[in-house]
Formats: structure tokens, sequence, C-alpha cells
């Protein structure tokens, strides 16, 4: 038992008297029982949207981009917001599992599964855009450098777009076998208490065969961290790709070397707020509020208001920049005082709202740790974010060098359908997941079991008194 | 003479890693342990060495970031060395800057891929792979450990169980 001390300070992460075994069952519960009506009602909801999406991409490539509200000026709108906006969501995944278990957050081992998957997820949502948003999506693989007959005719590195490809892709696929590789031991614990056929079959083809020996083990962990060391500058490296989009761009008010860091910081501002979302939900249908618990809320919370501390600095920063270069084309940028005045004035105060006010109330106690406060700010958050991307990308474009440009945007139906279809897809996914994985890293979970399990706690305080 | 190879079940993390220590120390060959998740401490106990996985990710990491750069270099200066938007093509330093996102994305997806490839094959996993615990209460919250002796079976087995197992099988 002294090998798994833990300071007395340290609140529970696993609440009650549970045993491994006790794990194994709770994680397995939702794998092995039947979906419930409302599992059902959600995900038919969730295909419709996700069916309705797919009809208006196939429109969109049918017709052409004009049936998007774009124009001339604004050529970068909806597609291009959704994609930074759900990019961003899937940062928190990798943070969580990755960064955090550098720190060595034991904290994050409820919630990294959910987190991971939650970033794929994100990230396939993400990756449509920039292949439909392509005036000839047929050509879409002439980005990739691969010999031809051209006289081998090669792409541009110096784009940020190609960079972006590169990043997305190295993105996802990392992600993809950080989180496949953490599977494998909770799909050997399902297919070793599989007791149908079917099931024990497919669990067996998922693990890999994973039989856990001491040196499988051993790789295992060496992996997991070493990853997570990849990982890690993987997260920055592909928002601030993302970020260079825009940055990299002579357009007033994106042409800005603060974007890098300040993209990561709302990438895992919005991600971790969907990570709310999600994880609030899913602790009380899938009856997993031992281990999804209120330490892990709050943890969130405050990683949520740090983070939404340094996004607001940044928009006091490029607010004071923008009037301290004396440039007059600054005055017109996202965060400027034409912005907050002008005819986007809505969308101005709806990412101040939103990103600077409502989150600063978890500087208190009593409202992170709150659930149903907390479930409220993770929305506004998420709204907030879709508004920053939308100011940065939408305002900027709409007044630019010349005023004979000056233009405005309105989406189509077309655009508003496919940002539901992707947020279908992105539900048909999870609610699958959620009843197919093990959404809880249980392997993990049990070695934390002896350190921050409530009964062993309880049983170290009371030998200490 | 062949050995005997004794299958002993624990069902605790902490009297299984004292029993390899004492069993270490006893001068018993351990051959096997299967555990449900990663017990701190028993790789050392048991004696095993250190994996070199990570070594391999920074030779991979290595190559990935040659591969980058050797590719740059001949599609962006060597083999069209044009002019776009007014980036000096002349030589890979002069238009590195605009080489650096890639060059880093490449490093990381060698590094991490060959490497998660890497321990697939050295730990012997794939799709249809049959799993190879022997008994099915090690992936939930079992602990088995395989000891071969070649002297008393009797002796280790009596050893086994004042050391906490809960249940013996000699292997078949």
């Amino acid at each position: 038992m002294m090998s798994h001390y833990e300071a007395p300070i340290r609140e529970p992460l696993i609440i009650g008297n549970k045993s491994y075994h006790d794990i194994t069952v709770d994680v397995a519960a939702p794998v092995e029982g039947k979906a419930n009506k409302k599992w059902w009602i959600a995900f038919t909801i969730a295909l419709v949207a996700f069916l309705y999406g797919i009809g208006a991409i196939l429109y969109t490539i049918g017709t052409g981009i004009g049936v998007w509200g774009l124009n001339n000026r604004i050529n970068w709108a909806w597609d291009i917001t959704n994609f930074v906006w759900w990019v961003g969501i899937g940062h928190a995944g990798t943070l969580i599992s990755a960064v955090l278990l550098l720190f060595r957050q034991k904290w994050r081992m409820g919630i990294n599964r959910s987190a991971e998957a939650m970033t794929i997820f994100a990230v396939f949502q993400a990756g449509l855009f920039p292949i439909i948003h392509m005036g000839r999506v047929w050509n879409a693989f002439y980005v990739l450098p691969i010999p031809n007959a051209l006289g081998s005719l090669w792409v541009n590195f110096n784009s940020p777009l190609l960079w972006d490809v590169f990043a997305i892709s190295t993105y996802l696929s990392v992600s993809l076998v950080f989180w496949y590789t953490g599977l494998l031991p909770d799909f050997a614990m399902l297919r070793d208490r599989a007791v149908r056929p079917f099931q024990k079959k497919i669990y067996s083809l998922l693990s890999f065969g994973w039989s856990g020996r001491l040196k499988d083990w051993q790789r295992f962990e060496e992996v997991s961290l070493v990853l997570a060391g990849l990982a890690t500058p993987l997260v920055l490296s592909v928002h601030t790709i993302v970020s260079m989009d825009f940055a990299t761009s002579v357009i007033p008010g994106w042409h800005s070397t603060i974007f890098p860091p300040y993209f990561v910081a709302g990438a895992i501002f919005s991600g971790f707020a969907m990570v709310q979302t999600l994880l609030l939900i899913m602790r009380k249908v899938s009856n997993l509020e031992a281990y999804i618990t209120k330490v892990h809320i709050e943890n969130m919370n405050k990683v949520i208001l740090l983070t939404g501390g340094i996004v607001s600095v940044a928009y006091i920063t490029e607010f004071f920049i923008g009037w301290y270069s004396g440039s007059s084309y600054e005055d017109y940028t996202y965060l400027s005082v034409g912005a907050a005045t002008g005819p986007y004035w809505w969308a101005f105060w709806a990412l101040i709202t939103c990103n600077f006010i409502f989150p600063q109330t978890l500087w208190f106690k009593k409202l992170r740790t709150n659930f149903v406060w907390s479930f409220f700010i993770s929305i506004v958050i998420n709204i907030g974010m879709w508004f920053e991307r939308f100011d940065i990308i939408v305002i900027d474009l709409s007044r630019g060098h010349l005023p004979s440009s000056w233009t405005m945007f309105s989406p189509t139906f077309v655009d508003v359908a496919i940002f539901i279809g992707t947020i279908g897809f992105f539900f048909v996914l999870f609610l699958l997941y959620a009843r197919t994985f093990p959404v809880i890293a249980q392997a993990e979970l049990k070695s934390i079991l002896k350190s921050s399990g409530e009964n062993y706690k309880k049983l170290r305080g009371d030998n200490h008194e | 003479m062949s050995s005997t190879t004794i299958q002993a079940i624990f069902d605790d993390d902490d009297v299984l890693l004292s029993a390899v220590k004492d069993l270490k120390a006893a001068d018993y060959h351990i051959e096997e342990i299967f555990t449900p998740f990663p017990v701190h401490g028993l790789d050392k106990a048991a004696g095993l060495k250190n994996t070199r996985i990570a070594i391999t990710s920074f030779i991979y990491g290595l190559i990935g970031l040659a591969f980058a750069t050797w590719m740059m270099n001949f599609m962006m200066v060597a083999d069209w060395p044009q002019n776009i938007g007014g980036k000096p093509s002349f030589s890979f330093a002069e238009n590195m800057p605009a080489f650096v996102p890639i060059m880093f994305e490449l490093t990381v997806f060698f590094a991490a891929h060959l490497m998660v490839i890497t321990f697939y094959m050295r730990s012997k996993l794939w799709p249809f792979k049959k799993a190879e615990n022997p008994d099915v209460r090690t992936t939930d919250d079992h602990f088995l450990l395989e000891v071969s002796t070649i002297n008393d079976v009797k002796t280790l087995e009596n050893l086994l169980k004042d050391m906490g197992a809960k249940e013996i099988k000699t292997k078949a």
C-alpha cells in the first residue's frame, strides 16, 4: 500500500467502494447491454442530419460552389470557419491524452478515451471541408507530391494550404494510432468477457491478440509516453499551421504574429468545452458517475478558464496592436472599433460575450463545480469560438484595402446544411462509439485505483489517524 | 531433466510484486507474467531489460526529417526552381522558413508511425492474432505468473501458496 501513497489533500478520482472487477463491469456494461430508446432517438436525429449534409455536399459538387453564399471578395466563410472550428475541437482530445500524460495528471484517465474519440471524429469533420470547398474536388489528389506524367509536376511547398494537408493528415493518423494502441488492452478485456460468439470474434479481431504480457506492457507504456511526447508538439503545430492560413496572408486583421499561439489556446478552449458537453451527458447515460467525477469536471473548467484567459488576452492584444500600429486598415479588422460598431457588430459582440465574459464566471468554485452551469458554459463557448473564426474570416474579408470591394456575406441554406451535416456525422460516430467501445481506459484506471480510489484513500486515512 | 512450468494466479498487484521479488531472490526463473494493467515496478522486479523502442523512434524521426529536406529541396530548388510569389528558390537555405512546417510534420509522422509499427511487430500484435493469455481473468482483475523449475515442484508450489497465490496449476 505504501507504494500507492498519495497526498491526503488530493480528492479521490474514483468514487465508491470499487474493485478492479467493478471497473471492468462498469466499463463493459454499455457495450454488453442493449441500446435504449433514447439512444435510438438521438442516433436517428444525428443520422438524418448527416444524410441532409451529404445531400448538401453532393448538391454543391454537382452544381458548383456558387450554391454557397460566397462572393468575389468573401471567398472563404462558413467552409473554413467550420473547418477551423472542428480542428480546434479536435485539439482537446490530444491535449488530454498527451499533455496531461506528460504532466502525470491522473485525472486524465477517466476522460482520455472519450476525448481522443472526440478528436478523431472532429478531425473527420474538419477534413471534409478542405476537400468540399474546392471548386474541382475530383482534382484534389493534385495536392499530393506524387510523381506523374506531367513531366513530374510538383506542388508548391510555400503554401500554408499545403502545410495543412500534411498537418491534418499527420494529426489524424497519429491520433488514430495513439488512440487505437491505447484501446488494445480494453478490447482484450471485452474479448475475454464476451459470451456471444460474434462479439467474441469482433473483439478478438480488434484487440490484435493482446495478452497483457509484462514485456508488452513495458513497451506499451514506453510507446504511449513517446507518442505523447510527439503528439504534444504535433497539437501545437497543427493549429499553428491552420492559423498560418491567415497569419501569412497580407489581409489586414489576418496578418498577425499572435495567431499561432492564440489559435492553439482557442483550440484547447473550444475543445475542452466540447469534451465537457459530451462527458456531462455521457457520465449520466452510461452510468459512469463514479469515474467522471466532480473533480474531473472542475479540472476541465479550470483549463477552460486558463485558456479562455489566454484567448481574452489575445483579443486585447489584437485590439491594442490594431490601434498602436497606426495603420488605418487595422481600423476595420475583426477586433477593432470598426468591427464593434460596423455591420457585423452582432458577430463581434457575440465573440466578446461568449468567450470573454461568460467563461469568467468559472472563477467561482460554486459555478465551476455546478454541472448545469458547466454544461451551459461549454455550449456558450462552442458558439463563441465558432464566432471567433467567423469574425476573423468574414469581417476581415468584408472590409479590405479597397473600399470598392467592400461587401457583405450571407450564407445560403447549403452552407448551413453542410455544417448541420457535419454535426450530425460527428454525433453518429460518437453515439456508435459510445455503444461499442470501452469509453474509459479501464486498464489505465485500474493502475490508479489504489492511489486515487475513494475506498483506498479512506483506508489510508484511517491508518494514519 | 526437463523443467516444469507452474502457473500461479494472484488477485492483487502488490502481492504479485512482492512474490516476484521473492522468487527472483530465491533464483527461480520467471517465464512470463500476465496482468490486466501495467503494474509499476514489475518489469524492474522481474529483471526485464529496458525497452529500446524510444531509440527507434528517434532514428525514425531523423529519417523523416531527412526525407522532408530531400523532397522539398528536389522539388522546389533542383527540379523546378520557379518564382512563386517572389520567394527565392535559388537555394534551400533562402526559402527554408517555408519548408519548416512540413519538415516538422514529416519528422513526427515518421517517428510516430514507424515506432508504432515496430511495437506491433516486436510484440507480435496484428488483427488476426490469437490471444495467448492462459486465463481470461488476466484481462479483468487477476494476475498470472509462470515460473519454471527443474527441482522439486512441490516446494515451489508451497512457496507460491505462501506468497499469496490463489490458484496453482501445472502447465500442461
